[in-house]
């Protein structure tokens, strides 16, 4: 008993940590399940969707503004994908991967300019931010939300990707991308619903995650971006569960490290998984093994 | 066609540098009743939102009093202000930048490794440099250029150290940001004073671009520390703050001269959190000079959003203020506004009339600084109320 | 192709050019003024030709190899620390490692030398460690290569960002204070008098590099580049090769390590950060990926640009134009927007794949009047040949509408039908835009 009522706070931070960043791994393992590519920019998209709530709660009601942050997160990445990604994707798959880094740059650097540099502070959303106790444990009301709502839209995107017929397409282009299409496949099409929803992911991750840690500055999306994506290829990239399993793990696991005392090495300790991860089984936890043809 | 791009991007970067040089020489000799104070602050990176805070104390105080008479002669003060990114490998060039610009004295910067980081250039050049904020000790140390107007880090330690212990407080946990030379310093000036009171230290740090305090703050409540001692930068600060009370941390939190800032009483405001800080300005100290601040502020758009959207004071603004106006004594008291001059009549310069205390400066440069002002935050109105005026012994 | 040169001649040239900069570089040093704009220039020149020889080293792995590797701002960490621990002299140390207590390490090898063999020892004290640096980033190279090398592109670019990371927060950690400092920053250390030094030591690590390339390693790795199962089936054994690569673009990644250590004249490791990585990767897009003189090329104009002349952008002012929108700030996003721009309109970036040579040169110079006077008419040209190209597309976007709009109709209207599938027009719209 004694144990956990020591290590419950960090239990409870770390499994609410875990579900905000499993809501951005989603954006990152599917993405690259399609493309191939490690969309750099999904971390800043993350960013930018809390950049917005800022400025649109200070003249409209919350419900419009949760509304139009998703729908500006959609718009944003989609756009970004047409723009920067679409062009290049006969190029070498290094030229697109530079591409989402100056993509990332940018929009990094234009959250420079709009917000000058100044940490923005998120605004309270009613009672995600009220504070509750459990057993030794007190922490905010969104810790608990967290996890029950990124199952819940976890549940529906599976449901989604099994049984729907764009489910069954995207499945279709993630295993062969040149055979479905030349199957009739409009691949465009797939793609850009594969950043539509990871955009709206990333977009109500955002929200979790500010309510909970409160400022907003332009790295902000960096390394929650970065996480989420060896999230991703821990629980196997392209595997959707596999993903969210991954976030909890390393959202857990961050905050027990802090606990023990090795603070100095809990974003270090992310890297540490990844590459052990990589060399001990690349294909993740639920990843398919990948032939290479010549 | 390749060729032709690359070769027109070469010409377009020649006839720029032309540009830029031919144009940095000519206003050098051309307006002969100009005279040139550098800014030398970071407006991005991760003391982006303090050092802009402390350049609104100098174009305040630039708008306040924008000329200067020097040898009998009217002069006209211009600001040169570069960004340094409060980045060590940038500082050199911003540095360097500003010698360029023929600036004749120059001030910052807030954070105290890229002042350091500059020191050689300024040293190069023969530049005298007034440091506002940066508190550590080798800024000064073994820089014959540099000067500051604040007081340093063993100090400030050392009246936190004294006022926890004074409060009873016997155990402090201290947090620290992992890279950040300010945040590391203080914290170990202050362990190195609270353990020779006898008091109990648990220190952390955090990495940087990290946002989430939770198990921080969950692990002083762990340890039965008495006093959370975190004298970080702001940004993390309010991420502090908010973690301390969704945990109900039950704990004062103590920090340095960073904290008093309004991004802290903007989060403290309406929160259960008890926060002490240290800092070289006492608001209302000096109301004229409050008042007219405040005022340029709302009548200023860009210096409004600068100051994190309000007009309540920061402490380096102050500073950034009364920097400006040792800058002016400076050159007055040189009679000149060639560097070289300006350097050698620092040592014995006397500046009165300061909205944060007069300023000399000691054999190493530092202003002879003996008391610090504690200030507390009041939780209910989000303004700093006065607790006491503390010394180091 | 015209007259071209003999060998001979290519070379005093490239002697005589080289030499005139150098000499250039080391007066105006010496000559200039602080507070000139000129002295500026000389300090682009010195960060310029530090950023030109990491870029080159992550040229060639990323270009010439075609290992997309992002550990190179962790690799110059390293390089730098190792340069800056060993050559803070003896009574510094109580002053930089004030929390340490003077440190573990009490003496500095320029220190040592300088005693033994005088000035002469002072220079031989500074290329040892220096050297020492990329040697010992070349080890740690070898032992992470080991196993990350055996990952794919974009699985290695990730692993290896992660490493540049973890040895960060390794740098920073207050256990090793008595070597590193930790968070505090190193001081105090050796360095170079004269901007010459920096540009000197790329130059040489440089040449070496373009030797390399053009040895028969360097076309094996290029083999590997252009297609690795090929390339193994010819007989280049991969890992060795990547390996190899891998470890000789390290080692110059830590030499110019040292040197930014040097430049900087004190170092914390907070700066060796991904942004880092990403500014030289775009240094070398700028510059082309594959080619050497691209890159130091893009390093000169990345560094001059975004540190010294689009600095205006952020003080309201620049070239005479100003603007309420210049914000401090503004430069980054005008920067970053260009960069763009180079990312997906010039992907072959300034040279391509092309490096420099007189003949070429000296041919562009010529012909250079008949070129400028042409190229309107060849402008006019090319944009009458995509206009046509973008009307084919339309076209064929249009054909394709239709037969999908006759498709849908005949569904509707209920007829059994067997979806054709796309021609061959349909695939080439999505398929080749880039070209």
């Amino acid at each position: 008993m004694g144990f956990i009522q020591t290590w419950l706070p960090y239990i409870l931070a770390g499994v609410a940590v875990g579900g905000q960043y499993a809501l951005i791994a989603i954006g990152y393992t599917m993405v690259y399940g399609i493309l191939r590519l490690i969309n750099f920019a999904h971390g800043d998209v993350f960013m930018w969707s809390g950049l917005i709530m800022v400025y649109l709660i200070t003249i409209l009601p919350l419900w419009l503004s949760v509304i139009l942050v998703i729908i500006f997160a959609i718009v944003l990445g989609t756009t970004i994908e047409k723009v920067a990604y679409r062009p290049l994707r006969s190029a070498p798959r290094m030229s697109i991967m530079i591409s989402a880094i100056g993509v990332s740059y940018l929009l990094q650097n234009f959250a420079l300019y709009i917000t000058g540099g100044l940490t923005k502070t998120y605004p309270t959303i009613g009672w995600l931010q009220r504070t509750v106790s459990i057993g030794s444990a007190t922490t905010k009301m969104v810790t608990l939300v967290t996890p029950v709502l990124t199952i819940v839209l976890v549940f529906l995107l599976v449901m989604l990707i099994k049984h729907t017929k764009i489910g069954m397409a995207m499945r279709a282009v993630s295993r062969d991308f040149e055979t479905s299409s030349l199957m009739g496949i409009d691949i465009d099409r797939v793609i850009t619903v594969t950043f539509v929803i990871g955009c709206a992911l990333a977009a109500i991750g955002s929200i979790l995650y500010f309510s909970n840690y409160t400022g907003i500055q332009p790295m902000s999306g960096a390394m929650p971006g970065l996480k989420a994506f060896v999230a991703a290829v821990f629980g196997g990239i392209g595997s959707v569960p596999g993903a969210v399993v991954g976030a909890f793990v390393i959202g857990v696991a961050e905050n027990l490290i802090k606990g023990i005392g090795w603070t100095n090495f809990s974003d270090a300790f992310t890297f540490v998984l990844l590459i052990i991860i990589l060399m001990v089984k690349p294909t993740g936890l639920f990843g398919e093994k990948n032939i290479d043809k010549v | 066609m390749k060729k032709f791009l690359a070769l027109m991007l070469t010409l377009v970067l020649v006839m720029m540098s032309l540009a830029a040089c031919g144009g940095g020489s000519g206003s050098d000799s051309g307006s002969g009743d100009t005279i040139k104070i550098g800014v030398f602050e970071p407006a991005s990176g991760d003391n982006g939102a303090g050092g802009k805070q402390e350049t609104l104390g100098i174009q305040y105080a630039n708008e306040v009093q924008p000329t200067v008479e020097i040898g009998g002669k009217e002069y006209n003060v211009e600001l040169a202000i570069v960004d340094n990114e409060s980045d060590n490998s940038k500082a050199v060039t911003a540095a360097q930048d500003l010698v360029s610009k023929g600036v004749s004295i120059v001030l910052g910067s807030y954070g105290s490794a890229v002042s350091i980081a500059a020191a050689d250039v300024f040293a190069d050049a023969g530049m005298p440099a007034i440091g506002v904020t940066c508190t550590n000790p080798q800024v000064t140390a073994d820089c014959e250029q540099y000067f500051r107007i604040c007081f340093l880090d063993p100090f400030q330690g050392t009246v936190l150290a004294n006022y926890a212990w004074e409060n009873g407080m016997k155990k402090a946990y201290c947090l620290s940001k992992q890279g950040d030379d300010y945040s590391k310093g203080l914290v170990n000036y202050f362990i190195e004073a609270f353990k020779k009171l006898g008091g109990e230290v648990v220190e952390e740090q955090f990495p940087d671009k990290n946002s989430d305090f939770t198990s921080y703050v969950a692990n002083a409540k762990k340890n039965g520390c008495d006093v959370f001692f975190s004298p970080v930068s702001t940004e993390a600060a309010a991420l502090i703050i908010d973690q301390a009370e969704a945990q109900s941390l039950g704990m004062p939190i103590l920090a340095g001269d960073t904290w008093d800032s309004n991004v802290i009483t903007g989060a403290a405001k309406g929160k259960n959190v008890e926060i002490v800080v240290t800092t070289f300005y006492q608001e209302g100290g000096n109301p004229e000079f409050d008042s007219g601040i405040k005022e340029w502020m709302e009548n200023n758009a860009d210096a409004k959003t600068n100051n994190g959207g309000n007009t309540d004071l920061a402490a380096v603004t102050a500073m950034g203020y009364d920097a400006y106006f040792v800058a002016l004594e400076a050159m007055k008291a040189a009679g000149s506004t060639d560097p070289a001059d300006i350097l050698a009549a620092l040592p014995e310069l006397n500046a009165t009339g300061l909205v944060c205390g007069d300023v000399t400066f000691n054999e190493v440069g530092d202003a002879n600084k003996t008391t610090a002002f504690v200030k507390k935050c009041n939780n209910e109105t989000g303004a700093w109320e006065f607790v006491k005026e503390q010394a180091a012994e | 192709m015209e007259k071209t040169l003999s060998n001979k001649t290519k070379l005093v040239l490239s002697i005589a050019a080289i030499a005139l900069f150098l000499v250039l570089v080391y007066v105006g040093d010496n000559t200039i003024p602080a507070n000139s704009s000129w002295k500026m220039l000389i300090t682009v020149i010195e960060k310029g030709s530090i950023f030109a020889l990491v870029a080159a080293s992550m040229n060639l792995l990323n270009g010439f190899t075609g290992l997309f590797s992002l550990g190179q701002a962790g690799f110059m960490l390293i390089g730098a620390y190792t340069y800056a621990i060993f050559t803070i002299p003896g009574k510094s140390h109580e002053a930089v490692y004030q929390y340490f207590n003077g440190g573990l390490i009490q003496w500095s090898i320029v220190e040592i030398l300088e005693g033994k063999l005088g000035i002469f020892g002072h220079y031989i004290g500074m290329f040892i460690p220096m050297i020492g640096a990329g040697l010992l980033v070349a080890v740690v190279a070898a032992l992470i290569g080991i196993p990350v090398l055996r990952l794919k592109s974009d699985y290695l670019a990730i692993a290896t960002l992660g490493f540049a990371e973890i040895l960060r927060a390794f740098f920073q950690w207050n256990s090793l204070g008595p070597i590193t400092n930790g968070s505090n920053v190193l001081r105090k250390y050796t360095t170079y008098g004269n901007a010459i030094f920096p540009v000197l030591v790329s130059g040489i690590c440089i040449a070496i590099i373009i030797l390399l390339i053009n040895s028969t390693y360097g076309r094996a790795f290029r083999a590997i580049r252009d297609d690795e199962i090929a390339a193994e089936a010819m007989g280049i054994n991969l890992f060795k090769h990547k390996e190899m690569s891998f470890v000789i673009s390290s080692f110059f990644a830590g030499i110019s390590g040292a040197l930014l250590a040097m430049f900087q004249t004190t170092i914390n490791a907070m700066p060796f950060n991904t942004v880092m990585t990403y500014e030289i990767l775009l240094i070398v897009v700028i510059g082309g990926i594959g080619s050497i003189t691209g890159s130091i090329l893009g390093a000169f104009l990345f560094i001059s640009t975004s540190e010294w002349l689009l600095r205006g952008l952020d003080a309201g002012q620049w070239l005479g134009i100003s603007s309420s929108l210049m914000r401090p700030g503004f430069r980054k996003v005008v920067f970053a927007i260009i960069i763009m721009l180079i990312v997906l309109f010039y992907a072959q970036g300034i040279m391509g794949s092309r490096e420099f040579s007189w003949d070429g040169f000296i041919n562009w110079w010529k012909n250079l009047p008949a070129n400028l006077k042409a190229w309107p008419a060849k402008r006019k040209a090319k944009s009458a040949a995509k206009k046509e190209a973008r009307a084919r597309k339309a076209a064929a976007k249009a054909k394709a509408k239709e037969a999908k709009a006759e498709g849908e109709a005949k569904r509707a209207s209920g007829e059994a039908l067997f979806t054709p599938l796309p021609t061959s027009d349909e695939v080439m719209v999505f398929g080749k835009e880039g070209k």
